[in-house]
């Protein structure tokens, strides 16, 4: 029998037997309007069903993940969650990649596992609510198949590692149990999830799922998957994205052998950001990738810039100094607590800086590409994207074809760090794709991918403190100029500031007499979501200037960080939640306290720290770096976290030392420079991230048991690495670092 | 198991009597081919898009950062650097060939050890260091820390220290697999 179990007012469990004596359990939302995949279909295809659990004959169990997988280990945890609440045995799960999930209802799409996105810090909460249910009702419906069989009540079986285990000890496998389980008559109402206690796998470690057929060459990127007699396109974007093509001769590229076409592509104006081409291009289609290299190089063109022809990051970065100095009023006050102005009357003390970070790119290390199939009535395509979701709403427009007729499948993905949420790449893959009459490849070189992303904005960040004579933070007046990631994307004027800077982080709501404004800049470098945004570039500005009070002060930073956050309290946040300062000052306390804090004064190296909190979730970072010379060396990164629940702590650990380590690399090196309008670095030696000689040897990770529901980890690491490092700096070489990258402004400034 | 690692295989391929064609003949794993396309195509296409053995990825075109390194005969190569006209009679090791290197289809040591530590975030680079790794292994039976920082492989993910790791806890296992 087939049924279903409702989870919520709109999502259902369902529960179908699979050929072979199967039992699958699988989530869906309500008012899918596509008949029941009939179940005899489900042998092989795996790709039709949903969000679910596939127990086999011979006891496998197959567990489907509905995000995307760029790295932060979600595939492993949202499987383990599952297989815990079922009991299975984890060296009998496979865990496979879902594609996006669509069906189509009156010829609209019909998103059936819900929303499908990867990277962007909260598949761990969504899934805490929903997956369980799953496992615990393939458990359930294993049990009562056991029943028969075994001759004992439902309550008196155990379950453990793939079996249901009888009191006296006889047992059955999942596997022999599945066929009977997939006829149980459904529970009447909804089931009793796991305590904690008897947590098998969640809070357990576990390296990565796939970490075999990674280091076997096996596993597959959208890059590495391939259509029979796949015609290869490489692109040349103009260097301006509001450039146009004046001049193109394409004959030289049409005589190389193997050489099928050549396309100018133009961005639709009347399209958002990331949902267009980036810029005008020329794509040449060639039967291998060696031979479209060949035809681009042999390509003559000449490209017109627009407005942007005359913009400079350097420029950007005085009108944002000069703005954020001057009386003009700002885009947006953000948060205007207590009376600035008449605590300005009061000061003991008045500290103030300015902070300048760069432009950044996303430099994924697996390029921006596209594999697509198109006929008249199906597009199937591999797409490394973040948000399945919106990459058909962009295969759907371009093709006209109905809802179900486009597959989106999405391989493991070589990183996303937000790019993947545009889908230019795709748009453009679509558009060739219809050009020809093969199935075709859309492959970035490095120096387009380098030279057209959605940029980070780079940013200024004015502060000015007032200290009364108790040392207390009487007020703190914060101003920050960028150019809105937001911009161009349909969204309201007065919210442009969301991507920039957050109405809650610290120290608003510690502060008495608290203001935040933001200056909005114009500009023509496309811009888009970045990983760790808003965080990032705040709290290197915020936790960098607490510094500079605590040395003004003459006072140990960790005595002015703890005095700033003041008592164990809960603070309310602006828009829903609390600050539990005791989870922030313990982060603190294991950070400083791992790395030797009491020794701040007389190391010789320089100790730094820095703390922060997001979205329910606390980090502290603590650094020490030596100097010899001109040779900077992170001795030592400490790191403590506090993420309530931790699902699988190795994949929280390496989360946390990744993006550690990456937001080191970025703070030391990393920068994009506009000048004249184009971006000018465009390959790794321009954009070098972290040699292995630059970054710490050892990332040492604290994680702070917790019982509350599980809060999003992938970027929670990032933000207090770099202002922790330049502090660090500070302390050893008496050098305050107010721009980033940090080497490049260090040796000016020794 | 006194087996060295670094061995090679000597692994006989048959290889079907066809018309002889010119061509560029080489060994991949262990396996014989004949490129008979231009001999200026690097080696990183031949692989990806010719033999789809896709182990090996695209990082840059200058090979700079390592994803598309290659042992040719036991030397960690920039496959997109070196065309198919250098290959000639040299023997291929990509990611895929690491594991089959020992004849018997389990992992390699340093495999493995990369499993153990997670040494592992998104794994589109992961195959270059292996290369690397597996290089200085070679070399160097005992790499120090300062050696480890000369590999030239880059990640955005931040597997760096977890990659450190996996190369020590290789070389002890490799040294206990020689003792014994």
């Amino acid at each position: 029998m087939s049924g279903t179990v409702k989870l919520s007012r709109r999502r259902f469990l369902q529960v179908l037997a699979g050929t072979a004596g199967a039992l699958i359990v699988g989530i869906r939302s309500a008012r899918a309007a596509s008949a029941l995949v009939p179940p005899d279909m489900l042998g092989d295809a795996l790709y039709d069903f949903g969000m679910f659990v596939r127990v086999d004959a011979d006891g496998t169990v197959l567990i489907g993940s509905r995000d995307p997988e760029t790295g932060t280990g979600v595939a492993t945890a949202l499987a383990r969650i599952i297989a815990d609440e079922m009991d299975a045995d984890w060296q009998r799960v496979r865990v496979l990649p879902l594609g996006l999930g669509v069906a189509s209802d009156n010829g609209k799409p019909h998103w059936l596992y819900g929303q499908q996105a990867g990277g962007t810090g909260n598949s761990m909460p969504r899934a805490w609510r929903d997956l369980r249910s799953a496992g615990a009702l393939a458990r359930w419906l294993l049990i009562r198949a056991a029943v028969p069989q075994l001759g004992v009540p439902p309550e008196q079986l155990r379950t453990e590692k793939g079996f249901v285990i009888a009191p006296g000890g006889r047992r059955l496998g999942y596997g022999e149990l599945a066929a009977a389980a997939a006829k149980v008559a459904l529970p009447p109402g909804s089931l009793l999830l796991k305590t904690p206690d008897h947590y098998n796998l969640i809070g357990k470690p576990a390296g990565d799922a796939e970490a075999r057929a990674i280091v076997t060459g096996q596993t597959e990127y959208a890059l590495d998957k391939h259509f029979g007699d796949t015609l290869v396109a490489v692109l040349a974007h103009c260097p301006w994205p509001d450039g146009q093509l004046s001049g193109l001769d394409s004959s030289a590229a049409l005589a190389i052998k193997g050489v099928v076409k050549v396309i100018e592509l133009k961005p639709d104006p009347h399209l958002p950001p990331g949902e267009t081409v980036i810029a005008p291009a020329v794509a040449v289609i060639a039967e291998n990738t060696w031979i479209a290299l060949q035809g681009r190089r042999a390509l003559k063109l000449q490209w017109k810039p627009g407005a942007s022809g005359s913009e400079s990051s350097a420029a950007l970065e005085q009108q944002a100094t000069a703005l954020i100095n001057s009386d003009a009023a700002p885009t947006t006050r953000l948060r205007d607590d207590g009376d600035i102005d008449k605590a300005k009357r009061k000061a003991a003390r008045r500290v103030e800086a300015i902070y300048y970070q760069p432009w950044l790119a996303h430099a994924t290390n697996e390029p921006m590409n596209c594999l697509v199939r198109l006929d008249k009535t199906s597009a199937t395509l591999y797409v490394p994207t973040q948000s399945p979701q919106q990459a058909w709403t962009v295969v759907q427009r371009l093709t006209g074809l109905a809802p179900d007729q486009i597959d989106i499948r999405v391989p493991r993905i070589g990183g996303g760090y937000g790019r993947r949420l545009d889908h230019d790449y795709v748009a453009e893959a679509v558009l060739l794709a219809k050009e020809v009459d093969k199935p075709l490849r859309l492959f970035w070189t490095r120096d387009e991918d380098l030279t057209h992303d959605f940029y980070r904005s780079g940013c200024v960040h004015k502060f000015q403190a007032i200290i009364e004579a108790k040392r207390q933070v009487l007020a703190w007046n914060q101003r920050v100029a960028s150019a809105s990631a937001l911009a161009g994307r349909g969204v309201p004027v007065d919210h442009l500031w969301s991507s920039e800077v957050s109405v809650n982080q610290f120290p608003a709501g510690f502060v008495p007499n608290y203001r935040s404004d933001w200056f909005g800049l114009s500009s023509s470098m496309p811009r888009g979501p970045h990983r760790g945004m808003p965080h990032i570039t705040n709290a290197f500005a915020v936790d960098s200037f607490i510094d500079e009070i605590a040395h003004s002060l003459k006072e140990d930073p960790l005595v002015t960080n703890l005095r700033l956050i003041g008592e164990p309290r809960l603070i309310p946040q602006q828009g829903g939640g609390a600050v539990d300062t005791a989870r922030l000052i313990n982060v603190l306390k294991l950070a400083t306290d791992r790395i030797g804090w009491k020794d701040w004064l007389h190391s010789v190296n320089g100790l730094g720290l820095a703390c922060w909190y997001m979205d329910g979730a606390y980090v502290a970072h603590a650094i020490e770096v030596s100097m010899q010379g001109e040779k900077l060396t992170i001795e030592r990164a400490v790191c403590a976290v506090d993420v309530g629940r931790v699902i699988n702590p190795m994949g929280l650990e390496g989360q946390v030392a990744g993006a550690t380590l990456d937001a080191l690399s970025t703070a030391l090196n990393l920068a994009i420079t506009v000048k004249d309008g184009k971006v000018q670095q465009n390959s790794w030696k321009d954009y070098p991230l972290a040699s292995m000689a630059q970054l710490p040897r050892t990332v040492e990770v604290i994680t702070v048991p917790g019982e509350g529901d599980p809060a999003g980890a992938s970027f929670l690491a990032m933000p207090t690495a770099a202002p922790a490092l330049a502090n660090a700096v500070f302390r050893v070489s008496a050098v305050r670092v107010r721009r980033l990258p940090l080497m490049k402004e260090l040796l000016r400034l020794l | 198991m006194a087996q060295d690692h670094a061995a090679l295989p000597a692994k006989p391929t048959e290889i079907t009597p066809t018309p002889v064609r010119a061509g560029i003949d080489l060994q991949i794993n262990g396996e014989r081919y004949r490129h008979t396309g231009d001999p200026a195509m690097p080696l990183l296409w031949y692989l990806r898009d010719v033999l789809q053995l896709d182990g090996t990825k695209y990082g840059g075109e200058h090979g700079d950062g390592g994803a598309d390194l290659v042992l040719v005969n036991g030397k960690a190569t920039s496959a997109i650097n070196t065309p198919m006209s250098k290959l000639a009679g040299k023997q291929v090791i990509t990611v895929e060939g690491l594991a089959d290197a020992r004849g018997n289809g389990n992992l390699h040591p340093l495999q493995q050890a990369f499993i153990d530590e997670d040494a592992i975030g998104c794994g589109y680079c992961t195959p270059g260091w292996l290369i690397a790794s597996m290089e200085l292994l070679n070399r160097n039976k005992d790499p120090s820390d300062n050696d480890i920082d000369g590999l030239p492989n880059l990640c955005r993910c931040g597997c760096q220290t977890r990659v450190r790791q996996a190369i020590k806890r290789a070389a002890a296992a490799m040294k206990q697999g020689t003792k014994a």
